[in-house]
């Protein structure tokens, strides 16, 4: 790790290569549909002829880029343009309706370079050591994780939480529709060959968020979005002040995402799910999550881009992607005849150190690059005619969902589950719910399926799901996302009297 | 110094190459979008599974080599769902043109329309060529107890069942041979299926599980983080002379997960044998088959007028292994 390697990435090049793959990918990330992995892995090919270090470094920008891309389509379309946005779009939206879509783009990109440069931080510094926490999470880590990111149900829907369960039952069971991932069953198919392939998320999630808001766009003569003033600057000022206000917020979520990059059986949307319950707990009482809270934003943005880095820790000391834009990359590295393991930081650690800092390059070159291109985005979305925006945004679900995997019944499907999310919308069920079920549901089966299996077989059924430390800990913050609420509604009744008094 | 690097480094861009790039992005793009319409030009090659596995690695490793010998973009995408179930099913209505294939894999063709009506048969697959397998290996870490094939025998006979093993899916080639050597030994080991080789290996360095049935792959993946117990080949595997193979041991087991490519059935005669021919060229190329045997894999050689005989031959063993395994009825 010294100076040749910095300087190695600094050349022109290398700073070339890192600004087209920022741009690319959040152009990219950008379109609800065109995920990172799908572009990580259109672009593999073109590096074949490159240097090794070289090549990392565009495919990392490209990644790391797109992930910072879908918060657009999250804050100002209501849909997240990758999973990892998914969050983003709770207090995205709200903000970008009352006419801060500015201010929220903004603030994304900063906690979205911010969160990048933890990641890749940890990644330079830490990757060995760290690399051990992707082996320390077994199937029943897994399970208890994603009971934690469905407690967030609980707190998405207060004061509604019968129809929050609802949703998320329902996301659950659309979740288990196909042939099952690890026991091969074919289950709610009722005989149908377009439900084998069960349900895509990505698909689920254009047609779940975007198709609603596509629907009220066309129903009701307001515009899209609210816009307060002349439309000039970002914000951007405001949004640095905002975003450095939350320095904590922000650096707990970084390292969160970092910590959740490294398990290989999540990723970025599970990193925001767990980021954004965190920031909603520990919230200030004048905060108010999912009605366009800036802290929103930043756990979630912060946590998915610091994915990027600490996906690529156990990619690069144990050959094991830690997401799914990292087993593309990996496959690209084989074929580079780069063999990865701890021997790649020790020997032959050039090519190593020099993507780190090509990736630091790129993510700083995300600052300007994702500003400037928010705020042609965010120009775009609200000054063109609703006529056309419409049309526009209806074609590019409909492209974004059928490129996941060539399939035209991934596109029904998703216009089926988006006007089925429109109807729902009216009695006062939310997307959010079913979509956190349908992401988390097939990581629970198949924690809980592994767990059993191993449990029994070793005579330690009870010690394998309660009896491991790291397990115990997850327990705990569970109960306390899920209790947190009541208790603060206590102490604030018991805040209240007295004041009140004192009111009278 | 800084100069010295700059320079060299200033030599290595490639301006037409860096537009070429950008405009092959562009295609490639358009490509993925329009996957159908394609007509001439790049092939898309799709995988029925996800980025990372040993199916896409092997396809990444033609690229260079189709593009090399042909002249034309072999353009992967992947259509992941069902273990594969998804792409297969889908195969058939793609154009049989020759600008789509798809990539194949045993024992899944042969068990999966076996088990359940899944869309697809596997006599209407049209397999033109078979051009690698993985053989099946029993793997454990490197500091475990097991220092030898005996030595997990042994402790899944001093407590049947509490060998736990992690392996790639249910019904797949590793819990095929999962159960065909428990027969074999006469233990009694526990399974655990993962999603994909991947998290397999992650279980079995995690130490959730005790050994791995997986592939020779692993090994040369993972070096010396972990060792190989025995490998299911004829021969032992170049790339690791010190571990013996199952047959060595004593034990009648050869196999693994083999892989291969198909055509649309509506694809011709000639365009089934061109393609046989192609990739039969990359196959012979010592270039290629090198970085695979690096990688872990071994070569296969099933053309188009050697696939039927190979098949029935493969579809009698999975199915009765299978049948035996109480996996079919």
């Amino acid at each position: 790790m010294d100076a040749s390697n910095f300087l190695n990435a600094l050349t022109p090049f290398n700073m070339m290569l890192a600004l087209f793959g920022v741009v690319a990918g959040t152009v990219i990330g950008s379109i609800p549909g065109l995920t990172a992995t799908m572009a990580v892995a259109v672009l593999v090919p073109i590096t074949f002829s490159m240097e090794p270090a070289s090549a990392l470094i565009l495919l990392g920008a490209i990644y790391t880029g797109a992930i910072y891309g879908g918060a657009y389509a999250a804050i100002l379309l209501n849909t997240p343009g990758t999973p990892s946005a998914i969050a983003t779009t709770f207090d995205g939206y709200p903000m970008a309706k009352r006419g801060d879509g500015d201010l929220a783009v903004a603030i994304a990109c900063f906690a979205s370079v911010a969160g990048g440069l933890v990641g890749a931080l940890g990644l330079l510094f830490l990757a060995p050591p760290l690399s051990k926490v992707a082996l320390a999470f077994g199937p029943v880590e897994y399970f208890w994780l994603s009971i934690f990111g469905l407690s967030l149900i609980a707190s998405l829907s207060q004061g509604n939480l019968l129809k929050g369960l609802v949703g998320g039952a329902f996301g659950l069971i659309l979740s288990t529709v196909g042939i099952a991932e690890i026991s091969a069953d074919v289950r709610l198919t009722f005989g149908s060959q377009t439900m084998i392939a069960g349900f895509e998320v990505v698909g689920a999630l254009i047609g779940l968020y975007c198709i609603p808001v596509l629907i009220n766009l066309a129903a009701v003569p307001d515009r899209h979005l609210k816009v307060e003033s002349e439309v000039g600057s970002l914000r951007i000022l405001e949004a640095a002040k905002v975003t450095l206000k939350s320095k904590f917020n922000l650096i707990r979520s970084s390292v969160i995402g970092t910590v959740v990059g490294i398990l290989p059986g999540a990723g970025g949307s599970v990193a925001g799910l767990v980021a954004y319950s965190e920031a909603k707990r520990t919230a200030r009482p004048e905060q108010r999550f999912g009605e366009g809270e800036p802290d929103g934003i930043i756990a979630t943005e912060a946590s998915n881009n610091a994915t990027v880095g600490g996906g690529f820790i156990p990619t690069l000391v144990l050959g094991i992607p830690g997401t799914p834009p990292d087993a593309v990359i990996l496959g690209a590295l084989l074929i580079q005849g780069v063999r990865t393991g701890p021997t790649l930081f020790e020997g032959g650690g050039s090519i190593v150190y020099t993507f780190i800092y090509g990736l630091i390059i790129a993510t700083v070159l995300m600052l300007p690059t994702g500003l400037l291109i928010g705020r042609y985005a965010y120009k775009t979305i609200i000054t063109i005619p609703k006529a056309v925006l419409v049309p526009t945004v209806g074609f590019m679900t409909i492209i974004g969902t059928f490129a996941i995997r060539n399939s035209i019944s991934d596109v029904i499907i998703m216009i089926c589950l988006g006007v089925f999310g429109w109807l729902i919308s009216r009695f006062g069920f939310a997307a959010s719910p079913i979509v956190l079920g349908l992401i988390l549901g097939p990581i629970a089966e198949q924690g809980f399926v592994q767990s059993w299996i191993i449990g029994s077989a070793t005579d330690n059924l009870w010690g394998m799901f309660f009896g491991r430390p790291i397990s115990l800990v997850i327990v705990a913050f569970t109960i306390l996302s899920l209790t947190y609420p009541l208790i603060v509604k206590r102490r604030m009744q018991n805040k209240k009297s007295p004041t009140d008094l004192k009111a009278e | 110094m800084f100069t010295k690097t700059f320079k060299s480094h200033f030599k290595k861009i490639n301006y037409r190459s860096f537009f070429s790039i950008s405009l092959t992005t562009l295609a490639a793009f358009t490509f993925a979008v329009t996957a159908q319409a394609q007509v001439n030009g790049p092939v898309n090659y799709v995988i029925p599974f996800g980025p990372g596995g040993e199916s896409d690695i092997s396809a990444r490793l033609q690229q260079p080599f189709f593009k090399e010998k042909f002249g034309q973009d072999l353009v992967i995408s992947y259509k992941p769902g069902g273990g594969g179930a998804v792409g297969w099913a889908s195969l058939n209505n793609l154009k049989g043109d020759g600008q789509t294939i798809m990539g194949v894999n045993l024992p899944h063709i042969i068990i999966k329309p076996a088990q359940k009506d899944v869309g697809f048969t596997t006599d209407n697959i049209t397999s033109f060529y078979m051009f690698h397998f993985t053989p099946d290996a029993l793997v454990v870490t490197a500091d475990s107890p097991y220092k030898s094939l005996q030595d997990l025998i042994d402790a899944a006979k001093k407590k049947p069942g509490a060998v736990t093993l992690s392996g790639s899916g249910k019904a797949s080639a590793n819990h095929l041979a999962q159960i065909k050597f428990d027969k074999m030994a006469g233990i009694k080991t526990t399974y655990v299926p993962f999603k994909g080789t991947g998290a397999a290996v992650t279980a079995l360095l995690g130490k959730q599980v005790k050994a791995e049935w997986g592939y020779t792959t692993v090994g040369a993946k993972q070096g010396k983080a972990v060792r190989l117990l025995a490998v299911a080949m004829e021969e032992r595997h170049p790339l690791f002379p010190n571990v013996p193979t199952f047959k060595e041991l004593g034990y009648d087991m050869v196999g693994g997960a083999y892989r291969g490519m198909a055509l649309p059935s509506s694809a011709s005669e000639s365009t089934r044998k061109a393609w046989s021919k192609m990739v039969g060229e990359i196959n012979n190329d010592p270039a290629f088959q090198k970085k695979m045997l690096d990688g872990g894999f071994a070569m296969l050689d099933i053309d188009y007028g050697n696939m039927d005989a190979f098949m029935k031959e493969r579809v009698k063993e999975y199915i009765s292994d299978a049948r035996a395994a109480g996996l079919i009825k």
